[in-house]
């Protein structure tokens, strides 16, 4: 027998977990991140270079999370490549087995010095998170307009606090801990505005939701990011939302609005307040664009496209398994359960641990917290409401709502490829990981079908996921030769040639770490 | 007033400062080691840094790289994240502007291994390819 080589990418929650439970089962493990510490975006922690003393001072869970990072970082079986970004995924050669091969660059961000390598692994588990969702409104594409992730990873990992007037606005319990970042680092926060209202809220959360919360070691976070607010007198109020961002050059202020729950507009609810920086989520988009590249299926949901997973958290695709928010916005506690259940059967762990069902039970209830959070704060119907003819739907290539209107009108409208010729939205630098599923949907609405439900003849389905290199790379790289795997891992489809190295594997039985 | 880095002596953090200095269109700006350039910039007081098609200021959006508003030159390499990359003493940063129809930095006579490798549209690729 050989040791199973397990390529883990992303080293959030969820792929931290995955790591530890493969060499728990006794695979090589290479654990791949973009950034240059683990954490992702939930333990984003400040770079080495700050030489914090107390980085712990900004965390939750932050005791675990380092003996986890510690754990895995003297483990021998375990290679931890920082900087590491994947930029594209290969299919395996007619009548190989396994998943893709994975074309990595390691290096400084964008360099053009980065070292190429590509890994032929026996399992490859994807854990590459998620990010904010910002729909579009008038002078959302103004300087001082962030999403509120961008907020607060400038304040957790840059310790820049982005303004001294800042609201933060949109929906979902994510403001909370964005809110209580800004205010760690010493912005003032005007307000935090929940567009749902209360008794969606209410509703979507359903019985019990402190119960959920405390299985889910939730309950010591909210009460402090409440009490936090308190503390500071920020008032928090649902129902309402931003509509409009003004200011010449920058944003300098915002106009809010009453919301139905639809989120329609109240006429003449509108009030304006003056801010410095306003920072907004109204969700999240799971990084898709790897389990596309991998041919994994896509399940759709009233929250949006996610991965397709069985009980083992296996994808539809050969030798890929996924983990965390690509497989539905659960958080972390539940993306470390997937995470711990993904690596263990993507090492061929034995199916009768003892420490499984309790690993399921978790994920088990992180998935019911993933339905009630889409069902407290989902998007309203009517947002396109406050759209103009002159709002931005794409930033990178400025299109507006009018050209995707007129877009739609038209015959040459109808099929998805030529809409974004015509209009250009998507084509530009973001690859439409910003607007994509935006102007999906009102393509979508403006012609009066499912999306993107039809295209031209004779090409795949487009998916706004679709990248055929998932993070920009330079001809020079490309060039060059890949350097060899780490010690113990193939770059070729071969058999693994290395031997177990502790045989007796057991899985940690705290999926919470 | 606009975005400001916590100042070491309130930092709950205990951060140490080493300074560093980079150069953004030739002018100097002091920052530390650890940073991002987008953190310096924002430290600097600059909360726009990039232009759009239409010439309108952009600056950081989403922090993480994945929105590409961000992008800079960095010591000859254009279209760099600079959100995602770490400030180093003596950067040459250049700013980027798409106005005027021109591609973003890449007309300025890159030299041919540095060159970005055109984002590949979909239409051109749809169903075949495989990254390369």
């Amino acid at each position: 027998m050989t040791a199973r080589h397990v390529l883990v990418v992303g080293a959030g929650p969820a792929g931290l977990a995955a790591a530890r439970s493969a060499l728990a089962a006794g695979a090589e493990v290479v654990l791949v991140d973009s950034a240059e510490e683990m954490g992702g975006q939930y333990h984003r922690v400040p770079p080495a270079a700050f030489g914090a003393a107390h980085p712990e001072r900004l965390q939750h869970h932050w005791a675990p999370f380092t003996r986890l990072r510690r754990e895995l970082r003297a483990h021998p079986r375990c290679t931890w490549w920082p900087e590491t970004a994947v930029w594209a995924l290969e299919p395996r050669d007619p009548g190989e087995q396994g998943p893709p091969r994975v074309h990595l660059l390691h290096g400084p961000a964008d360099g053009s010095g980065r070292t190429r390598h590509v890994l032929a692994p026996d399992a490859l588990v994807l854990a590459p998170g998620a990010h904010d969702r910002v729909l579009p409104f008038p002078g959302w594409e103004l300087p001082g307009v962030f999403t509120a992730g961008a907020a607060q990873a400038l304040a957790k990992g840059e310790r820049i606090a982005v303004g001294e007037r800042v609201l933060v606005a949109g929906s979902g319990p994510f403001l909370l801990p964005v809110a209580g970042s800004l205010l760690e680092a010493g912005a003032g926060v005007r307000a935090v505005l929940e567009a749902n209202p209360a008794r969606t809220l209410a509703r979507g959360w359903g019985s019990r939701p402190w119960q959920l919360a405390a299985h889910l070691g939730k309950t010591g976070e909210l009460r402090d990011y409440a009490g936090q607010l308190l503390r500071h007198r920020v008032p928090y109020r649902t129902g309402r939302a931003v509509v409009e961002a003004r200011g010449t050059g920058r944003v300098e202020e915002v106009v809010t609005a009453r919301l139905r729950p639809d989120w329609s507009v109240v006429p003449g609810s509108s009030r304006t307040l003056a801010v410095d920086a306003l920072c907004v989520s109204h969700g999240f988009s799971p990084q898709l664009e790897l389990p596309v590249a991998a041919g994994c299926a896509l399940l759709p949901s009233p929250a949006g496209e996610f991965v397709r997973v069985d009980g083992e958290q296996r994808t539809s695709a050969e030798g890929v398994w996924a983990a965390g928010e690509i497989t539905g916005i659960a958080g972390a506690p539940a993306a470390r359960a997937e995470g711990a259940l993904a690596g263990w059967y993507a090492a061929g762990g034995d199916r009768t641990a003892r420490a499984l069902p309790r690993l399921h039970q978790v994920r088990d209830q992180g998935r019911d917290f993933a339905a009630r959070l889409a069902r407290a704060h989902p998007i309203g119907a009517a947002w396109p409401g406050w759209l103009r003819p002159d709002t931005l739907v794409c930033r990178c290539e400025e299109t507006d709502y009018a050209a995707l209107c007129a877009a739609a009108r038209e015959e040459s409208g109808a099929a998805a490829r030529t809409a974004r010729l015509a209009t250009r939205a998507g084509l530009g630098p973001c690859q439409a990981r910003i607007c994509g599923p935006t102007v999906g949907e009102l393509r979508a609405r403006l012609r009066g079908s499912a999306p993107d439900a039809r295209d031209a003849e004779g090409l795949a389905a487009p998916s706004s996921h679709r990248r055929p290199l998932a993070q920009p790379l330079r001809l020079g790289e490309l060039a060059r030769a890949p350097a060899p795997p780490p010690p113990g891992h193939r770059a070729d489809g071969g058999p693994g040639s290395v031997p177990p190295r502790d045989p007796g594997p057991e899985l940690p039985d705290d999926p919470a770490p | 007033m606009t975005a400001r880095l916590v100042p070491a002596a309130d930092d709950a953090t205990g951060r140490r400062e080493r300074p560093l200095r980079i150069t953004v269109d030739g002018e100097a700006l002091d920052g530390f080691a650890g940073q991002s350039i987008a953190g310096v910039l924002l430290a600097a007081g600059r909360l726009a840094w990039r232009r759009g098609p239409s010439g309108a200021p952009r600056g950081v959006f989403c922090g993480i790289g994945v929105c590409f508003d961000c992008l800079v030159r960095v010591n000859g390499e254009p279209d760099v994240r600079a959100c995602r990359r770490r400030a180093r003493d003596g950067d040459t940063v250049l700013t980027q502007s798409r106005a005027g129809g021109g591609e973003e930095a890449g007309d300025e006579g890159a030299s041919g291994s540095s060159a970005a490798l055109p984002a590949p549209a979909e239409e051109d690729n749809s169903d075949t390819e495989d990254g390369v």
